[in-house]
């Protein structure tokens, strides 16, 4: 089929989405280097910020390439209503239960997302899904074997776990959150939407958490978090981005 | 990153106290392979104050690699565009990765690692000075990245060369590792040196504020003691911190002056004749100061480190818990 200006706009909305959610969640894993409950996990946790940052510098130069700006003035000189990121990775890291299910949620989103896009009609997509599909299998492994883990542990650390279950679900749904392009996107085979994708991501996750004894909220109980991807964020990504521009706005054209 | 081991033996003991219960001919056999360049490894006899400075040794050395971590982990978040981020998140994660390492050769001397955590967060055991020093700005974690590491590399592949088996293999990776980080800080440092008025002026002070620590960083001059020479000949202790602090000084000094940086001692100079460097001696009063406690950071590292200790003691808790099941990652 012919494609249009919306599917090019449709295309670019995703890649923001995609790339901001990567950024910012690859810069709250990285808070955990030095921190971590042991050595093994702030080394985890980096690892994962490193796919995460450098799958978001990937998408954003993919964008570069279909004339917006440079990686870095993307991601170091936006304004806060700009960014298109979900309020799922806004949130601080918390305790490490909170940010294990974040990651729980989030990578398994991911990796089907990764999955659905290894077959977009653009090349530069598709090769770029297909190589974080490989990344991110780790990450899943990672947060399966750790939820299983501590849903085991003991009476304290399922119960933290549950909880964190239940405060990070419907932030997690906001993952989901349409796009304005959803149905170019699918009739051109570029992405097959938002909510395939979290029908795909329940029929995985859900069979993963009961099988260790903890329970997923019903979907139709919760309020997803919305307003991500339109631009309306939680109070905690201004003062991310501040902290992650600081040294960058000292001169935003010197090499640095 | 580390310096040197704070050898801690009371200069007052006689010399032969440090061996005096052991087997003579235990002890002869086992200096006899060391002299003859063999590895001590976990299962063979050693003396126990052989055992003990290791221990002492490789412990501060992990306890270095953690708290190192902190204060260029601050500037993760902070570092300017994506190269230097996802170089900067690669690095720390790599200290804290020696420290792992490390904290596990350590094991192999009958420490375990919550012993050694407990005592770093008790002020029992020490680590490396010049992580008491704030990192004010990101020159001073290009600094950190381009000098400490490479004073770092100095002392560790001079201990790498020691007696202990599973000290110097993790050495030797450590090392390897370390040349990357020294690369990527001097990378730093030439771009700020090389960059704008404001770039320039960032490191110049930065440096600036580091040099005092850098000399501090190899210890003390050594006194010729007794003690020295029995660690020196089981090859615990591998060089002095004179000598190593000239290595330092041999291989980087110039480099700096290449880039047009000055350093905040007027007499440092390589003295023709001895081929040494000459310097100011450094305050080893501050030295002291810092090592027991009373640097500007000492306090905020430790309770930095506890406060990780205490939010994370649940998750150590339900993986030791006896009902714990061991999951496979590939489950």
């Amino acid at each position: 089929m012919e494609l249009t200006e919306r599917h090019v706009e449709g295309l670019k909305e995703l890649l923001y989405k995609m790339a901001d959610d990567l950024l910012i969640l690859g810069h709250r894993n990285s808070e955990w280097t030095g921190l971590g409950p042991i050595l093994e996990e702030d080394i985890a946790f980096s690892s994962m910020a490193q796919d995460k940052i450098g799958q978001a510098s990937a998408l954003y130069e993919i964008l570069h390439e279909m004339g917006e700006a440079a990686p870095d003035t993307i991601a170091f000189t936006r304004n806060e209503k700009d960014f298109h990121c979900s309020h799922l990775v806004e949130m601080p890291i918390g305790e490490y239960d909170f940010s294990l299910m974040r990651h729980f949620f989030y990578d398994h989103a991911d990796a089907l997302r990764f999955e659905m896009l290894s077959n977009c009609i653009f090349d530069s997509v598709s090769m770029v899904a297909r190589k974080f599909r490989g990344e991110i299998k780790y990450h899943t492994m990672h947060a399966d074997a750790w939820l299983k883990q501590l849903a085991h542990g003991n009476e304290e650390s399922k119960a933290r776990m549950q909880s964190a279950i239940n405060e990070a679900f419907p932030l997690a749904l906001g993952i989901f959150e349409p796009g304005n392009y959803e149905n170019e996107l699918i009739e051109a085979g570029i992405f097959g939407g938002e909510e395939a994708l979290k029908a795909a991501w329940l029929d995985k996750i859900t069979p993963i958490v009961e099988a260790v004894g903890l329970k997923l909220p019903a979907v139709s109980d919760v309020t997803p978090a919305l307003g991500g991807r339109k631009g309306y964020h939680t109070e905690h990504l201004q003062p991310l981005l501040d902290e992650m521009t600081e040294v960058f706005r000292i001169d935003p054209v010197a090499e640095w | 990153m580390y310096g040197n081991g704070y050898i801690e033996i009371d200069p007052t003991k006689p010399v032969n106290s440090l061996v005096a219960d052991e087997d003579p001919v235990k002890l002869a056999a086992f200096e006899a392979r060391i002299a003859a360049g063999d590895k001590i490894e976990p299962q063979d006899w050693m003396p126990k104050e052989y055992r003990k400075q290791l221990i002492r040794m490789i412990e501060q050395h992990a306890h270095s690699e953690i708290i190192g971590a902190l204060p260029e982990g601050t500037w993760i978040t902070r570092a300017p565009g994506f190269r230097r981020k996802l170089a900067l998140m690669a690095k720390v994660q790599d200290e804290v990765g020696h420290a792992q390492l490390l904290y596990s050769a350590c094991e192999t001397l009958g420490k375990s690692r919550e012993d050694m955590i407990n005592d770093l967060i008790d002020g029992k055991s020490k680590y490396s000075n010049v992580f008491n020093y704030p990192a004010l700005t990101w020159a001073d974690s290009a600094v950190i990245a381009w000098l400490i590491d490479a004073g770092a590399i100095v002392n560790q592949i001079a201990n790498s060369k020691g007696s202990y088996g599973p000290y110097c293999r993790a050495l030797d990776r450590i090392c390897a590792e370390e040349s990357f980080h020294l690369k990527y800080g001097h990378d730093n440092v030439v771009f700020l040196a090389t960059g704008t008025p404001v770039q320039r002026a960032m490191v110049q002070d930065a440096l600036t504020r580091w040099w005092p620590p850098i000399m501090h960083f190899f210890g003390p001059s050594d006194k010729l003691s007794v003690h020295t020479e029995t660690l020196m000949k089981w090859k615990v202790k591998m060089a002095s911190n004179d000598d190593m602090r000239q290595q330092f000084l041999n291989m980087y000094v110039p480099k700096i002056w290449d880039l047009g940086l000055t350093l905040p001692d007027t007499n440092l100079k390589k003295n023709e004749t001895t081929g040494k460097w000459d310097y100011t001696e450094p305050d080893w009063e501050v030295f002291k100061q810092v090592i027991n406690g009373n640097g500007p950071c000492n306090a905020e590292r430790l309770a930095v480190r506890r406060m990780a200790e205490e939010k994370g003691r649940w998750v150590r808790r339900a993986i030791l818990s006896k009902d714990a099941q061991y999951v496979t990652p590939l489950s």
